[in-house]
């Protein structure tokens, strides 16, 4: 077969394996969860996440360093009012290292929670235009926070041994709690975003969402405040497993992650699978709406 | 015989019309809702309409069909199906093989991002992977001819090397199957013959291509088959000569009968169709040649028209203004006429083209005709090699360059010498 194009290997990388067979049919059922689709396109995912973050850092005027600035002026400012204004307690840790290690995780997840429920809609234009499996955007806005994630990590290990704290083994449990907040801000951003692809005023609800959650999480405040008996409650926030858990793993001081923890983990896998049926569900005629 | 790479059944489309208008409010469910339970639990009946109906093919490996239609008729939605964008409400069908869709040109491309960055975005959303894209990198960038412009920022690109790169990244995709919705009719001609070049070459591969475009030259020249949708359904499938030829006819006098168009009780002449008299060719609407060239319109009369104004306007696929021509003073008796005009040349850049023809009387506009087909001027170029310096007119020159022969003006020599 000869052919003037400038590439002498038909059929390249596909000609090894047998063709795929795809099928084409109209939206039944429930439940059609395909994980060798997503594994197949994880070089896709890669790019997405690289593409984010390359934007946000040549927009930004400041580039990196908002990523450290942020937190670290949020810190301040609460430092400032809650702290030394509004004298709430703090666990017996200095101002800045109480507020700071909750707000790298705290940022992180609100970040990644707002990418993932507007980034079907932004994508509009791609989605109508080629196939990939659409959860691949939710799951990248989730992963590309986790680069800010690091940067600030990074200054808060600093900033809590600046204050002569050290993590003892707790610190091993932060693995854990990352992927807690990983897995909320996929859960609940899996709804959220298949609900803002349907109804396009969901994003004007979401400043008040984040707003109420941040208060209902110990960012500013530690959950001992919360009496008692609202305790279970407010430890189904998986966020509050989350910052109290930062805060032990990191200086060993406060109160280790306890059931409710488990608990919380329990509702957001609940949250999770609903999630992932229900953008599922909108997947296949998403292209159709937005 | 090659095996069946697309099987599709009986494959449908309904859009419900309130859907694309515009998306739902969640407050006004929310208010739905509350307001009246029941009535919310109910589907809201909605005007629909059925993009595709009942549409089933069967395209084997190798072949390439072209999909042609009206606007509407459903060609862009069927690619979407077949490429897995959204779901069929019914039918369903097969596809054995990677599938690369171009549906736009610039799929992917951030402002932001520079050239290079975009290639690897871009190639990567169509299908590509990293390391293939890596390897053709230096191809796709000699493609698109902007070696020394791959690193600044797309957003300072011009619009023609957006659609270069664009196009030149989505031309090195190789997939098994390619579905190809009129993203060649992008860019000026010469770069429109490269990328008709390398879908060439990518049908020749042995690759199956849907290719849908109302170029129709482009259809005969690249198709083995050819499918006219019209209305959401299939109405002629087979060898492309055979259904373009039923294609062109319909149009150019179809088109006059669609109820949108004319208001025939009132109307009281209207132009039918048109065709380039001389040169026959292979198709009365594209021209071959630089010479003299005869064009006829076609005007059918219903009631006498008196102190009638006729208008004729050429223009181009950018919609410029080519020329325009207006004679006045008619008396035109019921009946069939015709309206014929002579051209010593029509020394026109290589291009699509379209008529524009207007009958007025004192009453004011009889009939504006746009016609239809477009006319296809398929001439030698007689312009620059460079797209930047090729021009509007394409003018059959003759030149020599040699030594000064004579001259009716002196001529001064460089060394100031006395006139020769």
């Amino acid at each position: 077969m000869a052919f003037s194009g400038t590439s002498t290997a038909p059929l390249e990388q596909h000609s090894a394996a047998p063709s795929p067979l795809f099928h084409i049919a109209p939206q039944r059922g429930w439940f059609e969860l395909r994980p060798r689709e997503l594994w197949d396109y994880r070089e896709l995912l890669y790019f997405f996440v690289w593409r984010d973050v390359k934007i946000r850092y040549k927009q930004t005027f400041i580039g990196v360093a908002w990523v450290v600035l942020q937190p670290l002026l949020t810190m301040a400012v609460f430092t400032l009012f809650f702290g030394h204004l509004a004298k709430l307690p703090s666990q017996g840790l200095p101002y800045p290292v109480f507020y700071f290690a909750a707000l790298v995780p705290w940022t992180y997840f609100s970040t990644a929670l707002l990418g993932a429920t507007g980034i079907v809609v932004e994508n509009q234009r791609v989605i109508t235009k080629v196939y990939f499996p659409r959860l691949i955007l939710p799951i990248s806005a989730v992963l590309s926070g986790l680069v800010d994630f690091s940067i600030g990590f990074l200054i808060l290990v600093g900033v809590t041994l600046g204050y002569g704290l050290h993590p003892g083994f707790a610190a091993l449990y932060l693995p854990f709690l990352l992927l807690l907040a990983v897995a909320t801000a996929l859960a609940v951003g899996l709804w959220l975003s298949a609900l803002n692809a349907l109804y396009r005023d969901v994003r004007y609800v979401m400043p008040f969402l984040m707003q109420f959650w941040m208060f209902a999480s110990p960012v500013a405040y530690p959950a001992s405040l919360v009496p008692q008996r609202w305790r279970w409650l407010y430890g189904l926030n998986p966020m509050t497993g989350v910052i109290e858990g930062f805060r032990w793993a990191l200086t060993g001081q406060g109160s280790p992650p306890g059931v409710l923890v488990l608990a919380s983990s329990a509702v957001v896998l609940l949250i999770l699978a609903g999630g992932l049926l229900f953008f599922q569900r909108m997947e296949g005629t998403v292209a159709d709406l937005v | 015989m090659n095996r069946v790479v697309i099987h599709a059944e009986q494959l449908s489309k309904r859009y419900r019309i309130g859907q694309i208008e515009r998306p739902l409010q969640l407050r006004e469910v929310l208010t739905r809702a509350l307001r009246s339970p029941l009535s919310f639990l109910r589907p809201a009946p909605r005007e629909t309409f059925w993009a595709l109906k009942d549409v089933s093919l069967e395209v084997r490996e190798g072949e390439v069909l072209g999909l042609i239609g009206r606007n509407g008729s459903g060609k862009t939605t069927l690619l979407k199906i077949l490429s897995r964008i959204t779901r069929p409400t019914a039918g369903r069908a097969e596809i054995r093989g990677h599938v690369g869709s171009l549906l736009e040109v610039g799929t992917g491309f951030h402002p932001d991002l520079t050239g290079r960055e975009n290639t690897y975005l871009s190639g990567a959303i169509l299908g590509m992977r990293k390391q293939e894209i890596a390897r053709k990198f230096d191809e796709i960038v000699a493609f698109a001819e902007l070696e020394k412009f791959i690193d600044t920022p797309v957003k300072h690109y011009s619009s023609g090397m957006y659609v270069r790169l664009a196009f030149a990244v989505a031309a090195h995709l190789e997939p098994e199957i390619l579905l190809v919705d009129e993203v060649l009719a992008v860019g000026d001609i010469k770069f429109q013959k490269k990328c008709l070049g390398k879908m060439g070459d990518v049908a020749r591969a042995g690759r199956t291509v849907v290719l849908v475009s109302h170029q129709l030259n482009q259809i005969r020249r690249l198709c083995h088959r050819a499918l006219w949708l019209d209305d959401g359904s299939i109405r002629r499938d087979g060898p492309t000569a055979e259904v373009v030829s039923a294609y062109e006819a319909a149009m150019t006098e179809g088109d006059r009968s669609s109820p949108s168009r004319s208001n025939s009780a009132t109307q009281k002449a209207r132009f039918l169709r048109w065709e380039i008299a001389e040169p026959q060719g292979n198709s009365p609407h594209t021209l071959h040649t630089l010479g003299p060239a005869k064009v006829r319109f076609l005007l059918e009369v219903h009631q006498p028209i008196s102190h009638a104004h006729h208008g004729v306007a050429l223009y181009n696929a950018d919609r410029q203004l080519m020329w325009g021509y207006g004679t006045d003073n008619l008396d035109l008796q019921a009946g069939l006429h015709e309206a014929v005009y002579e051209f010593p040349s029509l020394p026109l850049r290589p291009g699509m083209y379209s008529w524009l023809v207007t009958l007025w009387d004192e009453s004011g506009a009889v009939d504006l005709w746009e016609s239809i087909p477009d006319m296809l001027v398929a001439t030698e170029s007689y312009q620059h090699a460079r797209d930047e310096w090729a021009g509007i007119l394409n003018l059959p020159i003759a030149l020599k360059i040699g030594p000064c022969t004579e001259s009716r003006f002196p001529v001064v020599s460089p060394s100031g010498g006395n006139p020769t």
